[in-house]
């Protein structure tokens, strides 16, 4: 049995572990928050402005920021969870720097890595000078300023979707989701600094499953006039002008399509984070075929796993957008606490 | 007169097996080619006589090749070939010396002991009857490792043993009761006679003591016979064809004969002799790492002998070399291989007795080729005219790093080239090859022959080991053809490309179409070693195993490749080297999936490496860093 | 009432039922990875043939599928085999297995006896 005294260590300071943090705290418990960089946030930090509705990411940092700091929740930044240990009912939670905390239950909140478009060598990331990631993108949009690697404007930039999800031949054979909708935003939010670059998206198809997605995909075409060509990009080289020359087939007109581009945007999927692993393999916790944490159940226990009272928030069991890892944080902690009074469920 | 009724099986069975030995020789020399049989005939009266007799000393009866690859495996081979062929010498001998007459019957030496039941009691007769028993006792000890074989493979260090049809466990059935019923049927005549050496003298007094051995004995030589008699009349229909092929082969082989392209009485040969050891499948990698296990060259040649459909057979293989490399008859099991492809599927027919002795020479009728060109839609062409023809070949284009290397190592080199394929190019045709379409393959060899031939380049440049392989053998250019390893490595000793050493620990990955497929074992290494800390790894030159990627097999699909690029990348990386080199695009981008470690083809590694200037000229700036993730916030 | 639209331009349509499926369930059956193609194009984007003539797998496929082969018979022929297609298929269909598959199809189906 358990008290409110109960410890809950959260690892992982990114949107689910701040909200899953911030909720229970203030339903009365200790929560210790541990994340590995120095500072929190996780990939929300990394992005300009939020689908659907284009607002600032700052705002929803804030909100990340007000919510975490509250007196029940112990902050630990700059400390890598190497693994956790279950001993009898409670947990023991080991760092790289050899600090172990006690835990009585334990929410992964590890979040996800973006798969490192390398990789993908045909596309040219790290060979070619202006083949970009969606990532580095947002660094450009944060400045205000996309600028080729020789400082010129570009005329004509290239989105290709699906980089890293979709492929058998990286090993990623699921949907990362949110890709095309993040093309999408991006795509307008070039032509809003560039009013006269012409943007095409190379997709295999445009999926815009969530609230107002549909509507911003429409926009895109209307107002901004984005072009979207069906056809998976095959492979990126340089031409004598040092531009990039893109091949593919235009499926829905049925011809091969040669096009010179002055940038080229690769839409890097999710992926497992690379520093879950240790931890899943410590505790043995069952990952599926895409690597991500298994729920005990699809429909009514997403949040949980196969070793009792330990916990999932987040993107490490599947790509989610920031809005459904608020909510599976929030539903996380319906669980935590159930299982804390119950003491096992 | 000795003579008894029973010998008659084993009569039968030995003057069978002579006559058809002979017939069939006959029939192969005949259904050879002009120029083989002048070649067999030089082979057979000239040097290579001598040369053939050792090998069939070494390999035949020894079987020192199976020795040296797995020992207990070729021990059980050796005193079974071996074992058996001391005892026929050392029985005719002593049939000789000892018997009533010094020419002799066979089955006179064969039967000796129960002709001659009291010899061996002393003096010379004993240590003689000792030697006999202690030959004996060697086949008997593979015997024994032979029937554990067949029930855990692991106790000669395989990890399966070749599956077997009716007629073949018929057969070795009775070959496996030829020698413990010598052994039983030489022991009870010990026995009754009180005479037998440290083996069979044991057992005789030993059975002697609580069985009726005078009455067991007369039943057990009847056995010796028949089994000895079944085996040699069930022989031509059998995998034991091995034995008396493989000594023909052998005089073949030495002769300079090869198997070429097409089908032929060599090729048929070759077939007869694959003994099934099975080492092959304990090579192939669809084998152990895929688990596939039913289409390696054992039950390919056990396909052909049988007269089966093999189209299947054939299309599923990595054609590696691994096999060839490791087969102790050195039967050229890839050629047969591709002969098969090219042949397409062929008919399965019931074949009456006498055709399975004596089959018709192997004709298959190959699929009708496609009368119109498939090709005559390329471009003509008017190529530019250099010196130094540079053909990336198709996969490279897919692994971009090795373009833009190969880019600054010309530049910084100064040659005057051309990149001939540089907005894609027309395949080099081995692809088509290795799918048995010859016909199709010509047209592009042509094409590109064409191309080469009109920029009067005097060197040739590849990327890609497949390519580089077909233009070596069925390109039949005058141009000097070179794997841009070997073009680096002369460019090193030339002096025009200056390296500074990385100090990196990398171990080489030869991919299979430049090492075992050409040759070019060395100068890849050469140019490691200059610029990095070349490590050794278990699996090098003609023993390095094979990607899994290869364009030859059709069959397999992308999740069975991977599971032998794992096993590879693993095996490579075991020493957790920097780098894992290779010179082979398709190699790169199979093992690049399949580890973390960093796979580089070796251009990338001497790109890196050049210390002169670069001469700009249009060349994109190739190693763009990448940022650090950044806080925006 | 009129014949108009779907019937009346007969070369125009796809006539599904009628149109002979086989050589679709020939290669369907021998390697089911043709299954799984979901028309991305990148086959067809980086195929060297695709280069220099109108070839295209991914077309060729799709009117298997929907059984409109007399289209797809002498195409197929254009295929040089190179591999490029097979390495880039996210969704690991064996595309040079169907090629060949096709081929072989054809050559047996006594109709479009070669």
């Amino acid at each position: 049995m358990f008290s409110m005294d109960g410890q809950i260590v959260i690892v992982g300071g990114g949107a689910a572990g701040m909200e899953s943090a911030g909720q229970l705290a203030r339903s009365g418990y200790h929560v210790t928050l541990i994340e590995k960089e120095t500072i929190t946030g996780g990939h929300v930090r990394n992005w300009y402005h939020l689908f659907p509705d284009r607002r600032d990411s700052r705002e929803v940092i804030k909100y990340f920021d007000d919510l975490i700091n509250h007196k029940n929740i112990t902050l630990l930044t700059g400390l890598k969870v190497e693994g956790i240990d279950k001993h009898g009912m409670s947990f023991i939670v080991n760092t790289n720097s050899g600090t172990e905390i006690k835990a009585d239950a334990v929410i992964l909140s590890t979040g996800f890595d973006l798969f490192k478009s390398e990789r993908k060598e045909e596309y040219g990331y790290g060979i070619y000078d202006n083949v970009i990631t969606s990532a580095d993108l947002e660094v450009m949009f944060r400045k205000g300023e996309i600028k080729l690697h020789n400082g010129v404007i570009p005329g004509k930039i290239g989105i290709i979707h699906c980089v890293g999800s979709r492929d058998e031949k990286v090993g990623n054979l699921y949907c990362s989701k949110l890709c095309c909708v993040t093309a999408v935003k991006q795509a307008m939010e070039i032509k809003e600094i560039l009013e006269n670059a012409r943007v095409f998206c190379f997709y295999m198809d445009i999926r815009m499953g969530g609230a107002l997605y549909e509507e911003l995909y429409r926009e895109s075409q209307e107002k901004y006039g984005i072009n979207y060509i069906r056809g998976k990009v095959s492979e990126v080289s340089v031409n004598i002008d040092n531009k990039l020359v893109i091949k593919a087939e235009d499926t829905l007109v049925g011809r091969p399509l040669k096009m010179e581009l002055d940038m080229l945007v690769l839409m890097a999927g999710m992926e497992m984070s690379e520093s879950s692993k240790s931890i899943s393999e410590s505790a043995g916790l069952a990952t599926g075929e895409n690597r991500f944490f298994s729920p005990a159940d699809h429909h009514f226990g997403s949040n949980k796993g196969n070793v009792e009272g330990v916990f999932y928030a987040g993107t490490c069991t599947a790509p989610m957008n920031i809005t459904e890892t608020i909510s599976h944080a929030r539903a996380v902690v319906s669980d935590v606490i159930g299982y804390m009074n119950n003491g096992d469920r | 007169m000795q003579f008894d009724i029973f010998i008659i099986p084993f009569n039968i069975g030995l003057y069978f097996i002579i006559f058809y030995a002979v017939v069939r020789s006959i029939r192969w020399f005949r259904d050879l080619s002009r120029s083989d049989k002048l070649r067999l005939q030089r082979g057979f009266f000239g040097t290579p006589f001598g040369q053939s007799i050792k090998e069939i000393f070494l390999e035949s009866l020894i079987h020192r090749k199976i020795l040296k690859t797995n020992f207990r495996l070729g021990y059980m081979h050796l005193s079974l070939a071996f074992g058996w062929f001391l005892l026929i010498f050392f029985g005719t001998i002593e049939a000789d010396i000892f018997g009533s007459k010094h020419l002799n019957a066979p089955y006179k030496a064969i039967f000796f002991k129960f002709f001659n039941p009291e010899h061996g009691r002393m003096g010379f007769e004993a240590v003689y009857s000792f030697w006999m028993d202690l030959i004996l006792a060697f086949i008997l000890s593979g015997l024994l490792l032979a029937l554990l074989k067949r029930l855990t493979p692991g106790v000669v260090g395989m990890k399966k043993t070749t599956k077997l049809k009716t007629l073949d466990k018929v057969a070795l059935t009775s070959l496996w009761l030829i020698f413990p019923s010598r052994l039983l049927a030489e022991s009870f005549t010990s026995g009754t006679y009180g005479t037998g050496s440290f083996l069979t003298g044991t057992l005789g007094s030993f059975f002697a003591s609580f069985l009726p051995v005078q009455e067991l004995a007369y039943p057990f030589w009847w056995l010796y016979s028949l089994s000895l008699g079944t085996f040699f009349v069930l022989l031509p229909l059998t995998r034991y064809m091995h034995i008396p092929t493989e000594i023909f082969l052998i005089f073949a082989k030495n002769s300079g004969i090869t198997t070429g392209d097409k089908l032929g009485a060599f090729s048929e040969m070759q077939t007869y002799s694959c003994s099934s050891c099975g080492i092959c499948i304990d090579a192939c990698q669809l084998n152990f790492s895929a688990g596939i296990n039913n289409i390696q060259s054992a039950y390919l040649m056990k396909g052909i002998r049988n007269n089966q459909d093999v189209s299947d057979i054939a299309f599923n293989c990595l054609m590696c070399g691994r096999c060839d490399q490791k087969c102790p008859v050195g039967i050229e099991l890839t050629p047969i291989r591709m002969i098969r492809r090219r042949a397409g599927e062929s008919t399965i027919s019931e074949k009456s007795i006498w055709k399975k002795y004596f089959p018709d020479r192997q004709i298959i009728p190959s699929a009708k080729p496609y009368i119109k060109p498939s090709y005559n839609w390329l471009p003509g062409t008017d190529p530019e005219k250099t010196d130094v023809l540079y053909f990336a070949g198709c996969m490279t284009h897919l692994t971009p790093a090795i373009i833009s290397s190969m880019k600054k190592i010309l530049e910084a080199s100064g040659v005057n080239y051309n990149f001939m394929d540089e907005k894609g190019g027309v395949c080099c045709g081995r692809p088509l090859m290795l799918a048995g379409q010859d016909k199709e393959a010509r047209e592009l060899i042509n094409y590109n022959s064409q191309l080469i031939w009109k920029s009067g380049a005097k060197t040739l440049v590849t990327s890609c080991p497949i390519c580089y392989k077909i233009f070596k053998e069925s390109y039949y250019l005058d141009v000097e053809v070179l794997h841009h390893t070997q073009f680096i490595k002369n460019l090193i000793e030339e002096g025009s490309l200056k390296l500074s050493f990385l100090r990196k620990r990398v171990t080489y990955h030869t991919p299979c179409d430049l090492g075992r497929g050409s040759g070019v074992y060395d100068e890849p290494k050469v140019v490691l070693n200059h610029v990095t800390r070349l490590q050794k790894s278990d699996f090098e030159d003609e023993n390095s195993l094979c990607c899994g990627g290869s364009l030859a097999n059709l069959k397999i699909s992308y999740r069975q490749k991977k599971m032998i690029a794992r096993d590879v990348a693993a095996e490579l990386t075991k020493n957790n080297p920097d780098i894992l080199a290779t010179s082979c695009p398709l190699c790169k981008k199979t093992l690049a999936a399949a580890t973390e470690t960093k796979v580089a083809d070796i251009a990338e590694i001497v790109a890196e490496a050049i210390v002169q200037p670069v001469l700009r000229k249009n060349i994109p700036d190739t190693f763009h860093r990448i940022k650090e993730p950044v806080n925006l916030i | 009432m009129g014949n108009f639209g779907f019937t009346l331009i007969k070369e125009r349509h796809i006539d599904f039922d009628a149109n002979d499926k086989s050589i679709a369930e020939y290669i369907s059956d021998r390697e089911p990875s043709f299954r799984i193609c979901i028309e991305c194009g990148c086959c067809s984007a980086t195929c060297t043939s695709g280069n220099f003539t109108p070839f295209s797998l991914r077309e060729l496929q799709i009117l298997l599928r929907r059984g409109e082969n007399n289209k797809v018979k002498d195409e197929i022929r254009k295929c040089m085999l190179c591999g490029k297609c097979t390495l880039v298929c996210p969704r690991g269909v064996n595309t040079r297995n169907i090629v060949m598959l096709a081929r072989e199809a054809f050559q047996k189906q006594e109709k479009y006896a070669v």
